[in-house]
């Protein structure tokens, strides 16, 4: 194996309008190696990738493939140079079959007859070599993300890529599906390509990479080998600063039962049951966290609780009414009628209106609410003293109620939402991934209002992905995977053992 | 590349002026391709439209009409829907203001007539943006779509009805009976004293775009409702969790498209042709979808786009009389490209407007 | 009985050709992603320049290029529109529709000072009638003998064109690496740029193709159907065809039997026109007009099966920014 790098990065620079995304970025990576970029959301790793593909040009610097100068101008130019790319979005056309979405590109010919049986050969012979069984003729709507990625990797390899970038490959995947494609790069590896593993995971960082790079706020801040660092030492280099895992609180006082749920089921769009019988409590003065990787049914159980979703059986007690969700006709309104309130885990995408100013978003959802009209009008003075008030209380900046909610920064933006539910004084607060993408500051800010809340006596139902979060503010943790609860453990419990429940080794067992 | 890089007054004003600067010059050479003077025209087009009192009549007569088409159009805009069925809406609000006309014109005075007919448009162009809205709320059917078959629908149906029920009983042209003095609208002429516009059929459904204009203002930007549909249009998922509901919003708001949309019929049939004819709609509702654009689907924008447009049909009609190579047609010509350079290409100037402005910006307002 | 129903699918034939030809020059439109509801206008600009070159070279074949081209000019400011500028598309169509409305009757009457008509046709500048080997013969034979002549004898070269554009679509969509690739850039144009391939191109490749086919549609009314342009005279078939795209789930074999089904209401209605069909009495003949109309709005809502259209139909494909 030669010395020449696979890649080589120099003095990368990339702008989107006053964003500076990459600045003067330097990287080496060796070839045969499996080599780990981490850093937090927003550090500019997807950028700095999309570079590499040619999705995007940067403004400056230049990109060694092989050695070599190249300018990579298009994906065309990037895939001819060897590299492929698996997307944290899948690249692939839903009502497709796998066949037609490998060979999209490299179809072999104008006409497909030709091309279409030499692929299904290659293909079959990639499923062996590198263990990536998928049926060539299923469509892909009908496969499970696992089986989707595997494709997108099909599709690199098929088009003769050396050197394959992943994109947060294990974001939508169970650990059991991670676990199978940490073996596969390690196959992959065997073979002599490259890997450029993308991730925000420490974890996957330290079991499978060979080399790995940190990224903050847009700059290449470190390079070490993967063996001779520590998480710690990572994390640190991520923010920037040692980070308080540990938030600040006293033991909790928990009375009486505020939420009770028993026996939720829900079903989604497809038909698929994402929440099984659930059953659980919140007491008035404590924080229980529901912890689990993503998309092991979390989301849906606190949209449903939020009344946006349909149940398909269950019983819900707040504020001592019981109500029947399969039964009853619950809207988000009603449920912030009975002092439900909800901080959503995108709030982006549901939290905020984005083009709305800043006061707008401050009655999202309470705006029918008689203290804010006149009559048939709203009551605009009013509401924006209302906003002004929040926004000093809970150091919003810039503190201009007027402003466009899309041009405050994603920590102030989360403050926002934070600030509407709070302040209504809800018997039981939810809260879903209250950090996401916010900066160090706003997340101590942040936690601490959560404790605060739970002193004052609420209920606080809080999701996370983040079991670090989860242990640190939560009284209790209930553990979810596959749609049901697994497991309930006091938050000192040893993270490994809340890893496997999350893993869905039940706890009894292991 | 949305807004928010560029100044406001860019955006709400350098930007439409330029791309209406590009629609009139490429409109110039459609002149010059025909063998006339463009910027003769330009002065034929002005003067017709504004240098006398008739003109000037004209011009407002045919703005009534694109105000509320406009109007329209810019409601169901907020609420993220694109309603380009006011020209069947309208159509059919027609209906409504005839036969509250035919009803009552033999035994009552104008003002009398006049709320029911303005209901009756409202409420038929309501009902025929009702089956559409039901669809997209509830069975997710495109309203772009089903709007277009139901202008068409709307056009087989009046047909029908003109030819066959609502003729006048022996005459030959599909039209209802002219109305009694109970059924028309007063010109504008009649109560403002001084002014001339001569006979242009310029009449009272002008102060009614106004107010609707008003009402669209305060609905939209002032009410729980307008809230609603605007916190929809912006993000429909937003919306949903804020406990807003779907179906609600968008029958509710096609609702009142379709009735502004409507109630383009008063100023036609019970202001001006005082009876119901075929085809009295003939492009002001699609001319609508231009206005509502231009006019940045704010009612102050909608009422000055609307005069703009007032302006090119009554000029435009002079043109062709003074220049008869410039047919009426031309004006079907400049509405296309008005549509087409402040519509589908209003972003054409963005990105070297936005590279003038962020480079002409001193770097330490850059920094900020 | 029988010749009455030969003669209303014969007439069929004839009023679906426009209509087919309209319908799959949508189809190539809408499966790469791009809507158009300018379909309308392409056919009227189309069916003006095939007409007025007609005329003035007495040449058919090149009436027909002419009309090509103005509905390729026409298709390319779709394009430049709604791929190139990423603009709204229906707003795009409604000017398009607008500006071949205006400018074919303007410059109609500036040309040729018929009142925007242009005038007919001199000899060899239409599309005349093919008969189909032995149909003469054949035309003696009951039942077969009579189809043949009848109905599959007999027409201009377009209606022959029209329906061998259904197999050929087909297998362009399904058979060819040009046919994934639009079919793909319908539905995820991000698949389409990550695999190395030019949205913008193919889109407008697609945008051309359906100019092409428009092209052919308006020409057939001007210089086949009739003999010259009138004013107005697609009335309304851009949208009869979009309704039947829609109706045919954007499906080309779909799309010959929806067009023939709406040419069929079509012909039937002018059959019918003032006559008492029994037990039911006079049927008006608005009712066949907006029955087209009526079936899709139907099927849009989702009552006799569901018609969803390309996931990317309509969105202007902008690179994501992380």
């Amino acid at each position: 194996m030669s010395d020449t790098p696979a890649i080589e990065l120099r003095n990368i620079n990339k702008s989107f309008g006053p964003v500076h995304a990459n600045r003067d970025i330097d990287l080496v990576v060796k070839k045969g190696s499996i080599h780990g970029i981490v850093g937090e959301n927003g550090a500019g790793k997807s950028t700095l990738m999309s570079i590499l593909y040619g999705f995007y040009q940067a403004d400056k610097g230049d990109v060694l493939v092989d050695g070599r100068k190249a300018h990579i101008g298009d994906s065309k130019t990037a895939i001819s140079l060897g590299i492929g790319m698996v997307h944290q979005h899948f690249m692939l056309v839903d009502n497709f079959t796998v066949l037609e979405n490998v060979i999209l590109g490299a179809e072999g010919g104008p006409l497909l007859a030709g091309g279409v049986s030499k692929a299904r050969q290659e293909l079959k012979r990639l499923e062996d070599d590198y263990g990536l069984k998928v049926g060539v003729d299923e469509l892909i709507e009908d496969l499970p993300v696992g089986l989707q990625q595997r494709v997108e990797i099909l599709k690199a390899l098929f088009r003769g890529a050396e050197i394959l970038i992943l994109d947060e490959p294990t974001g939508v995947l169970t650990p059991a599906e991670a676990d199978h494609l940490f073996r596969i790069l390690q196959v992959l590896k065997d073979e002599g390509k490259t890997v450029l593993l993308i991730t925000h995971k420490l974890r996957e960082i330290m079991a499978v990479t060979d080399t790995v790079s940190v990224m903050r706020r847009g700059e290449m801040v470190a390079t070490r080998k993967t063996s001779e660092t520590s998480m710690a030492e990572l994390a640190e280099l991520m923010v920037g600063r040692s980070v308080l895992l540990r938030v600040d609180k006293k033991p909790a006082h928990p009375k009486e039962t505020v939420l009770d749920v028993s026996h939720l089921t829900v079903t989604d769009s497809r038909g698929v049951q994402v929440v099984k019988d659930v059953s659980f409590n919140v007491r008035a003065g404590e924080i229980v966290g529901i912890a689990g990787v993503s998309g092991n049914g979390q989301s849906e159980l606190l949209e449903t609780l939020a009344g946006i979703r349909k149940a398909t059986s269950g019983k819900v007690t707040i504020e001592g009414a019981t109500i029947d969700l399969a039964e009853t006709h619950v809207d988000p309104a009603m449920m912030r009628d009975w002092n439900l309130g909800h901080v959503p885990e995108d709030r982006h995408r549901m939290g905020l209106v984005t083009g709305f100013a800043e006061y707008e978003n401050a009655i999202l959802g309470y705006h029918n609410d008689p203290t804010y009209s006149k009559g048939f009008l709203l009551d605009i003075p009013k509401i924006r003293d209302a906003a002004r008030e929040e926004i000093e209380k809970y150091d919003i900046r810039p503190p201009d109620c007027l402003l466009k909610t899309a041009n405050f920064s994603g920590g102030n933006q989360q403050k926002i939402v934070l600030a509407r539910e709070m302040e209504r004084d809800p018997t039981v607060l939810l809260v879903g991934q209250p950090t996401r993408g916010v900066d160090i500051g706003a997340i101590e800010f942040i936690h601490k209002r959560l404790i605060e809340m739970r002193d004052a006596g609420k209920g606080v139902l809080l999701v996370s992905v983040e079991l670090d979060e989860i242990r640190g503010l939560a009284d209790r943790v209930l553990v979810m995977f596959d749609g049901k609860i697994v497991g309930e453990r006091s938050p000192e419990t040893d993270e490994s053992e809340l890893g496997l429940l999350m893993a869905g080794a039940h706890g009894e067992n292991a | 590349m949305s807004s928010g890089q560029l100044p406001r007054w860019v955006d709400f004003g350098l930007i439409p002026v330029l791309n209406l600067i590009a629609a009139f010059l490429v409109s110039g050479l459609v002149v010059l391709l025909i063998g006339e003077n463009p910027l003769e025209a330009v002065r034929i087009l002005l003067w017709g439209s504004l240098g006398f009192g008739e003109g000037v009549g004209f011009t407002l007569f045919y703005a009534t009409n694109f105000i509320f088409t406009g109007l329209a159009v810019a409601v169901a805009f907020h609420a993220g829907l694109f309603n380009i069925g006011g020209e069947g809406q309208a159509y059919i609000g027609g209906l409504g203001v005839a036969w509250a006309c035919l009803a009552l014109d033999h035994y009552v005075p104008w003002w009398v007539t006049m709320p029911f007919a303005l209901a009756g448009a409202a409420i038929m162009g309501a009902a025929w943006a009702f089956i559409p809205a039901w669809l997209q709320a509830k069975r997710g059917s495109h309203v772009v779509i089903t709007t277009i078959m139901f202008n068409f629908i709307a056009a087989a149906l009046m047909n029908y009805l003109l030819v066959n029920i609502m003729v006048k009983p022996g005459s030959m042209q599909p039209e209802t009976r002219t109305f009694e003095a109970g059924g028309k609208l007063p010109f504008l002429k009649e109560f403002v004293p001084g002014i001339d516009f001569g006979t242009a059929p310029v009449n009272l459904a002008l102060i009614i775009a106004l107010l609707a204009s008003v009402a669209v203002w305060l609905i939209v930007w002032r009410t729980r409702l307008g809230y609603e549909i605007r916190a929809f249009g912006a993000n429909a998922t937003a919306a949903v969790y804020a406990g807003i509901s779907p179906v609600r919003v968008i029958v509710i708001t096609m609702l009142i498209s379709g009735g502004l949309a409507g109630m383009m019929a008063i100023n036609e049939i019970m202001g001006s042709q005082h009876r119901l004819l075929l085809e009295f709609v003939t492009g002001y509702g699609f001319v609508g979808i231009a206005v509502a654009l231009m006019g940045r689907a704010h009612p102050v924008g909608i009422v000055l786009a609307a005069i703009l447009f007032g302006m090119l049909y009554q000029g435009g009609a002079e043109l062709s009389f003074e220049k008869p190579a410039i047919t009426r047609d031309m004006i079907i010509v400049i509405q296309g490209l008005v549509i087409l350079f402040a519509g589908a290409l209003e972003h054409m100037f963005r990105p070297a407007l936005i590279q003038f402005f962020t480079y002409s910006r001193s770097p330490a307002e850059q920094a900020g | 009985m029988f010749d009455a129903l030969i003669l209303i699918l014969d007439s069929t034939v004839r009023l679906s050709t426009p209509l087919l030809l309209a319908c799959l020059a949508g189809l190539y439109s809408e499966r790469s992603g791009v809507v158009d509801i300018g379909l309308e206008g392409k056919m009227l600009g189309a069916a003006f320049g095939a007409g007025a070159v007609g005329y003035v070279t007495g040449n058919a074949w090149l009436g027909l290029l002419a009309g090509i081209a103005v509905a390729i000019a026409l298709a390319l400011v779709h394009g430049f529109a709604s791929i190139t500028n990423r603009g709204n598309q229906i707003v795009s169509g409604v000017a398009i529709n607008f500006l071949a409305a205006g400018l074919t009757a303007l410059l109609g009457q500036t040309w040729f000072r018929q009142g925007g008509r242009t005038p007919p046709l001199p000899q060899g500048g239409r599309f005349g009638d093919i008969t189909l080997p032995y149909a003469e013969q054949a035309r003696d034979i009951p039942v077969v003998g009579e189809i043949y002549y009848e109905l599959l004898s007999g027409h201009n070269i377009l209606v022959y064109v029209a329906f061998l554009a259904v197999p050929v679509t087909w297998w362009i969509l399904f058979r060819t690496r040009f046919g994934l690739r639009l079919r793909a850039v319908g539905e995820n144009p991000a698949a389409v740029d990550t695999a190395g391939i030019s949205v913008v191109w193919l889109r407008y490749r697609a945008v051309i193709a359906c100019g092409i086919l428009t092209g052919i549609a308006g020409s057939y009314l001007s210089i086949a159907q009739s003999s010259g342009f009138i004013k107005d005279m697609t009335a309304g078939k851009g949208f009869i065809a979009l309704a039947a795209l829609i109706f045919a789930k954007w499906r080309p074999a779909n799309a010959m039997f929806a067009c023939l089904l709406f040419g069929f209401l079509d012909a039937v209605a002018i059959r019918l026109q003032g006559q008492k069909i029994p037990g039911i009495g006079e049927v008006p003949v608005q009712f066949f007009q907006a029955l087209p109309y009526i079936l899709t709005v139907i099927l849009l809502a989702g009552f006799i099966g569901k018609a969803i259209p390309p996931k990317a139909s309509g969105i202007p494909y902008l690179k994501e920014r992380t």
